[in-house]
């Protein structure tokens, strides 16, 4: 029995790891090269430029420029995106192709910074 | 003071959930508190290490390490629930009755516990490296004003503690013998929406771009960051703009854990004891 009980449990965990196998292939780093580059710099507690822009229908990649002494997260809803940069560093921030339009962003650990990504 | 206290909460929010359905699950099972506690206090410790390192582990992968860190550490939480589901379905009828006091259901039951003290030390992880972060920032920048914004943050956290007994004594208010089947169901919906998130985080890092398109849009209706958005985003994958991969890797989930669960399945031989013991 207790044989039984080993054989099941480790048909099942080789069950699970091949189906978690056949998703690696779907992974592929393809979409940041081709990415439109925006530039965005947090100070004082504030975004600078509070607005940037990007083109409709490309893939985009904000690159956030932390220069405060605290941690702050990039956050959008309307982007799908949340990101923490911390003090003094950089992240990027992928964001899929977009329709036109007025995208908010702020910072999750300072509801006082916000800006917008605007995409015409 | 109310800033603080509401970004802690958000955080700790999820992690006061899941806290809550491992105890209902683990219910009755010996040494439980130690493995959970221990669960809680890796999760802690963790954060703190990713907190420290937030800087570093975000220049990982050209500039994609956080996504990757996070989409890794949910796919572990994932592949734990799933094998807790599947022992469970198993060997759930000895633990319930009166096997539980036999050394060897005992051991067997630490193995389980472990996996869920994984899931649990992986909530803690995830939601407190941003409260460790926000903390740190507070302690770094603010001075004497930073009193009034650590009590808030220390206000946040009980709430979020307060969540988990709710969680967990709602949960136990449920009788006894309707309550594997509805943890079981939990379990099974929260791995297959802690594989959905995973997938978000792949999508954000550019690793995964295969059916990327937004399915639909219920942000409207039910938006995620509302209380009740958040709420059924943790315990069922609820999200209000998922995209097509979301969508299969959640089924897929849904799907492989109920199917290994017929798999492993013990024939219930002994039926009539299983009742007997119960009462």
């Amino acid at each position: 029995m207790p044989e039984q009980i080993g054989t099941t449990t480790m048909k099942a965990i080789a069950i699970a790891s091949v189906a978690l196998g056949l998703m690696g292939p779907l992974a592929t780093p393809s979409r940041a090269q081709q990415a439109t580059e925006v530039q965005l710099t947090y100070a004082k507690g504030q975004f600078q430029p509070a607005e940037i822009s990007a083109p409709a229908d490309k893939p985009i990649a904000i690159r956030v420029k932390n220069l405060d002494a605290k941690a702050m997260e990039f956050e959008s809803k309307s982007l799908r995106v949340e990101k923490v940069v911390a003090a003094g560093s950089e992240g990027v921030v992928n964001v899929r192709p977009l329709k036109p339009g007025r995208y908010e962003f702020y910072d999750d650990f300072n509801e006082k910074a916000r800006g917008a990504l605007v995409v015409q | 003071m109310l800033a603080a206290l509401i970004i802690v909460f958000r955080e700790v929010f999820e992690a006061g959930l899941i806290i809550g359905i491992v105890l209902a699950v683990t219910g009755g099972v010996p040494h439980r508190d130690r493995w959970i506690g221990g669960g809680v206090l890796a999760g802690v410790l963790g954060a703190s290490l990713v907190a420290a390192f937030a800087g570093a582990l975000s220049q990982l992968f050209a500039g994609m390490g956080q996504e990757l860190f996070n989409a890794s550490i949910l796919g572990v939480a994932v592949i734990m629930l799933t094998w807790h589901n599947v022992w469970m379905a198993r060997h759930g009828r000895e633990i319930a009755s009166e096997m539980r006091a036999v050394g060897q259901a005992v051991a067997q039951g630490s193995k389980s516990l472990l996996a869920l003290a994984v899931v649990v030390a992986v909530a803690v992880l995830r939601e407190g490296s941003e409260v460790a972060l926000f903390l740190y920032g507070i302690v770094a920048s603010e001075g004497s004003s930073g009193l009034n914004l650590l009590l808030g943050s220390a206000i946040g956290l009980a709430l979020g503690a307060a969540v988990c007994l709710a969680t967990y004594f709602g949960l136990m208010k449920i009788p006894q013998r309707a309550l594997f089947a509805t943890t079981t169901a939990l379990i099974t919906l929260l791995a297959a929406g802690m594989a959905g998130q995973a997938v978000l985080f792949l999508e954000r890092a550019g690793w995964l771009t295969s059916l990327d398109q937004i399915v639909w849009d219920s942000s409207w209706l039910l938006p995620e960051d509302s209380i009740i958005g958040r709420t059924l985003h943790t315990l069922v994958g609820y999200s209000d703009q998922p995209t097509g991969m979301q969508l299969l890797v959640y089924l897929a989930v849904l799907l492989i854990t109920v199917l290994l669960m017929r798999v492993t399945r013990t024939p219930p031989a002994h039926g009539p004891i299983v009742t007997a013991a119960k009462g």
